[in-house]
This record gives C-alpha cells, structure tokens and sequence, in this order.
C-alpha cells in the first residue's frame, strides 16, 4: 500500500476541518435563516454534485438533476405519509427510487451526447414540472399520488417528518451536513477509484475506452445510477427540510441555473459542487434577505460567470482560486522580498 | 499466430477490405499500404468496432470475432491509435492502471505491474504526472505502456511514431522490438516508415485498395514489384 501523498493528505485535513466548522461553528454563530439555507446549500450542493459526476467526470451533459432533486422529495414525502420508517431507510429508499428512475432517463444517454442528450434531460425535467403542477406533492392523503380527500394542501398538512434526533432546525442542519458529507464521501470513492478512471477514459474517447476493455454501457449507466442516487438523497433531506414540499418552488429553469452554477463552480472537483451549491442558494438568500436587492439580478451574475467561465476558467472557480490566490501569494512575496533588498541596499549605502 | 480467413469489409458501396486472408505468425509482424488501403478498418475489426460482412479471425486458436468488443481487452488485445488517445486528466500510472483494472492480469500485481510497463518503455518521468502536461513523445510512451500492461496477447500499434523526430522514433522502434521477447505477445505495426517497419518487422503484409498483395519476410516484401508500384504508383504495362 503506497503511502499518501503529502497533497492528499492536506486536502483531506482541509476537508475534514471545513467539515467540522460547518457542524460545530456555524450553529453558534449564525441565525435561524442562516442555518436553513446552509442547509438547502448542502442539499443543492449535492444535486450539483451528481451534475459534475455525469458531465465532468462521463462528458454526458444531464439537465435533469434538479428533476431528480423532486423526484427525491417526492418519494420521500409520500413514504414519510404512507410508513413509519426510520428517516435512514426513508433516505435510502429515496435514493433507491430515484436511481432507477435516473437509469431510465439515462438510457438514451448510450446513443445520444451532447445537445441532444442535454434536449432530453430538459424534457425529463419540463416532464416533471407538469407531471407536479397536476398532482403536487403528497399532503398525507392515500393511493399512489397521497393526496387527501380536497386534492389540497393546507396549512394543516402535517409536515414531512424528521429523524427524531434532529426535529430541530440547528439539528437537522447538522443531520444534513453529515449525510452531505457521506454522500461526497461515496463519490469520492468512485471517482478516485476503477469507476473514476473508467469514466475518465469513456469521456477522453469511446473507442479508446473500449479498446481498453472498458463497458461502456454498464459504466454510463453506473455514473447515472450514482449521481441519481445521491440526488434522490438530498431530495427526501429537502422534503424533511422543507416540511410541506409544494410544486411551486420546483420549476424546470432551476435544472438550468444548476448547470450554470455547476460549471461555474467547477465541474472536475468535488469542490466546485459545494460552490455551487453557495451560489444556487446562498447568493439568492443574500440578494433577497439581506441586502434587499431584487433575486433575479442572480441570474445575471450566473450568466457573466458562466461567460467568465466558458471563456477563460473551465475548470470554474474550484479550480481557478487556489491558482489564483497561490499567484497573488506569489507576487506578495516577491514584492515584500524586493522592498526587504531595496531597503538593506538602501541602508548600505547610507553613510 | 493469427489467421484472417476471407476477410471482408462494407460501408455502403466501399469495400475497405476484400477477401483478405493473411497469417501473422508472432514477433513483430508488419501492415503496410498506402492511404486508403484498409490497415486501420483492419484494426478496428479486431477491435470489434467494425463487423465484416464476412470472414473469420482465430488467434491463439480463439474466435475474436465471437468476443464482445469491451471483452477483447480481457482476452489480451491491446491498442493503440492513429491519434494518440492518453487520457489528459488522468496521471501517468492511473493512466496506465485503468487498463490493468480491465484486464485478466491480478490485482495484487498491479502496481508493480504499472510501474514495469513504465519502466518498459523507457518513460523517465514521475508516474504521478499528469498525462496532459506531457509533451508529445512522452503520450506516446504512455499509451505504449498502456499497451503491454496486463497480459497483452496480440499488440496492434497505429502509427506509434507518427510525428515523433528521428530520435524518438527510433526509442520507439527499439521499444516495439522488445515486446514479443518481453512479454510474450504478437505485435501488429502500421506505418509509413519503412524504416521503422523494416527495423522491428521480421514478417510484413501488404494491403492496397482493401486487398492483400503481399506477405512474408519484411525485406522480400519490400522488394515486391507489385508493393513497389502501389507505394510508388508506377503503371503495369498491359
């Protein structure tokens, strides 16, 4: 067994002491709303995630996450009404669903790339806002839709549970990172592991994959069973976050300013899905409940970013801040270190 | 040994491979012919990216064409392309280990197995470099030792050198020659330098317009009157 590399070794630690901020710091610091969108930060942090494992990692662009994200809370929402459950084993049945439902709609992704492949995520995902518009989301009624006797919700729908550990915002917010962090922690595994390469190699060329023995269908189909499931996750995270999920807040342009954030976060780092996730839901928290500007103003700053990106930085900002701080840190130096020699000259020459 | 047995090829109304029957005996066997001649579709119906309208291929005695595509590499068939196709984000020995990973060879080697194939065709870089920010020599280098890793049976090189200087060819030849010996599997070379043919070759065939017009001992071949005129386009008298 080699022994890690020093890198490795330090990113880990970051990641771990970043980790323990979030669980042991930002609670005792931050307010009520604060701590709900962090929460909704990990949670879309973690669509983004399975964004960048389809088109960063495969090269399959998938504009169906934030579907997925429903499809999730859906799931979760209608067996939190119709069981008891444990909240674990809802999470996983959750992800379960939404997996199998991810590798249908990946299906076409073995004859079709690029913008057609991109055209019928869209569509799975314009599917979705219909297929909700009509029956919105569970309310504790029976059948296969859960919908009570009125078809509608109301305020005295019972909210989705969850874990009786965490009912509470600040514990739930906890809940959330931790389960966050597994599932970055799952794709982790994969795409530094057999799948990683594998996928690293159908998205460099196909027939060089398979020249290499790689299962294209079987390894396609697997990046869109992972990315599926950990969306299905977070989706049934959002349900219990949430409460009472309405149609309403999910709509199809949301699978678009994901991809946009995701790129602009970097999609070749797990990273970048975490910046994504910041900007999916933080950055509107601060235009809206903080600096009181106008949220649709975001959509113009993810359109300069995403030019900003496409232009000059593809592997987004995960991907281009360290470089850039490292350079700043650079130039820094050498100006301190030039100053140092210009004045010890000075100081020589002075009689 | 490979045997090819009445080998055809159709897109269409184009028949890039006609008939063909050609014996590759093991060592390092030479495929030349001029552009347009069939090497490559040759290539990728062993690959199994192309399926012949008809013809049979057995090699050490198997049916490759009965062998699903991604299985090939399982059974020993390694590649290399026209167009070098390392994998830019990868590092060298992930690049290379990826193919050990799909291949029959142990688990409980692979490291040392990786590190071999590096070392085997003469890389001096660290394997933890990331292929991407290699020069050209270099990928092609990677991509040889991506080509002998785990128990390489049958060999097919794709213009290995191509655009490499004389030099780096020449490294290259000298690698190319080593592999039977090293690692017990039949290499299959196409180029357009003779030189570098004639050098590691024992064994050359000859394709033109999709039909095999000679075969045998690389220097007999090179001499052929009728491989002379497809390369140098002289007219046969009538």
């Amino acid at each position: 067994m080699p022994k890690p590399e020093l890198g490795t070794v330090i990113r880990g630690a970051i990641a771990v002491g970043l980790l323990l901020v979030a669980i042991l710091v930002l609670p005792k610091i931050a307010g009520a709303d604060w701590i709900t969108t962090f929460t909704s930060v990990a949670i879309y942090s973690v669509a983004a995630l399975g964004f960048g494992i389809l088109y960063g990692r495969v090269g399959m662009i998938s504009l169906g996450q934030v579907a997925l994200l429903t499809v999730g809370c859906w799931v979760g929402t209608r067996l939190s009404y119709a069981t008891s459950l444990p909240f674990p084993v809802l999470l996983l049945a959750a992800g379960g669903i939404t997996c199998a439902i991810g590798v249908l709609v990946g299906l076409p992704a073995l004859r079709l790339s690029g913008l057609y492949l991109a055209l019928i995520t869209l569509m799975f995902a314009g599917a979705t806002t219909v297929v909700l518009s009509v029956h919105d989301f569970p309310n504790g009624g029976g059948g296969f839709w859960g919908a009570s006797a009125t078809g509608a919700l109301t305020t005295s729908t019972p909210p989705v549970r969850r874990p009786s550990m965490a009912t509470a915002d600040v514990a739930f917010y906890r809940y959330t990172v931790v389960v966050v962090a597994i599932l970055f922690l799952l794709a982790l595994l994969h795409v530094s592991g057999k799948p990683g390469r594998a996928w690293a190699s159908i998205r460099e060329s196909e027939p060089a994959a398979l020249a290499a023995g790689v299962n294209i269908t079987l390894y396609k189909l697997w990046a869109f069973a992972l990315a599926s499931f950990v969306t299905g996750v977070a989706g049934c995270l959002l349900a219990a976050q949430v409460g009472v999920p309405r149609a309403i807040t999910f709509q199809t342009q949301d699978s678009l300013t994901l991809a946009a954030t995701a790129l602009i976060g970097g999609i070749y780092s797990l990273w970048g899905a975490i910046v994504a996730g910041i900007f999916q839901q933080l950055v509107p928290f601060l235009f809206q409940a903080q600096w009181g500007i106008n949220p649709n103003f975001v959509l113009i700053i993810f359109g300069a970013g995403l030019l900003q990106v496409l232009l000059t930085a593809p592997g987004g900002l995960a991907d281009q801040l360290p470089k850039d701080l490292t350079r700043l840190g650079r130039l820094a130096f050498n100006l301190v270190v030039s100053r140092a020699r210009e004045q010890a000259a000075a100081e020589k020459k002075a009689p | 040994m490979i045997e090819v047995q009445n080998l055809t090829v159709r897109f269409a109304g184009v028949t890039p491979l006609d008939d063909v029957s050609v014996a590759f005996p093991g060592g390092t066997c030479g495929l030349i012919g001029p552009n347009g001649a069939g090497k490559t579709t040759f290539f990728n119906v062993l690959s199994g990216f192309v399926r012949p309208a008809h013809g049979a291929i057995r090699a050490y005695g198997d049916d490759l064409l009965a062998l699903a595509d991604f299985r090939r590499a399982r059974w020993g068939l390694r590649r290399t392309f026209q167009t070098e196709q390392a994998i830019e984000k990868l590092s060298v020995f992930d690049n290379v280990a990826m193919i050990h990973e799909h291949s029959a060879a142990k688990r409980a080697t692979r490291r040392a197995d990786v590190l071999d194939a590096i070392e085997f065709v003469g890389l001096d870089i660290s394997p933890k470099a990331k292929v991407g920010e290699l020069g050209a020599g270099e990928r092609r280098l990677v991509e040889l030792a991506r080509a002998v890793v785990g128990k390489p049976r049958v060999v097919l090189l794709d213009e290995p050198a191509a655009g490499l200087p004389l030099t780096e060819t020449e490294q290259m030849g000298a690698v190319i020659q080593r592999i039977p010996d090293q690692f017990g599997a039949l290499v299959i070379l196409v180029d357009h330098d003779m030189g570098l043919v004639s050098g590691c070759c024992e064994t050359t065939a000859v394709l033109d317009f999709g039909k095999l017009i000679a075969s045998g001992p690389t220097a007999e071949v090179l001499r052929n009157e009728h491989v002379m005129r497809a390369y140098l386009g002289t007219e046969e008298e009538l």
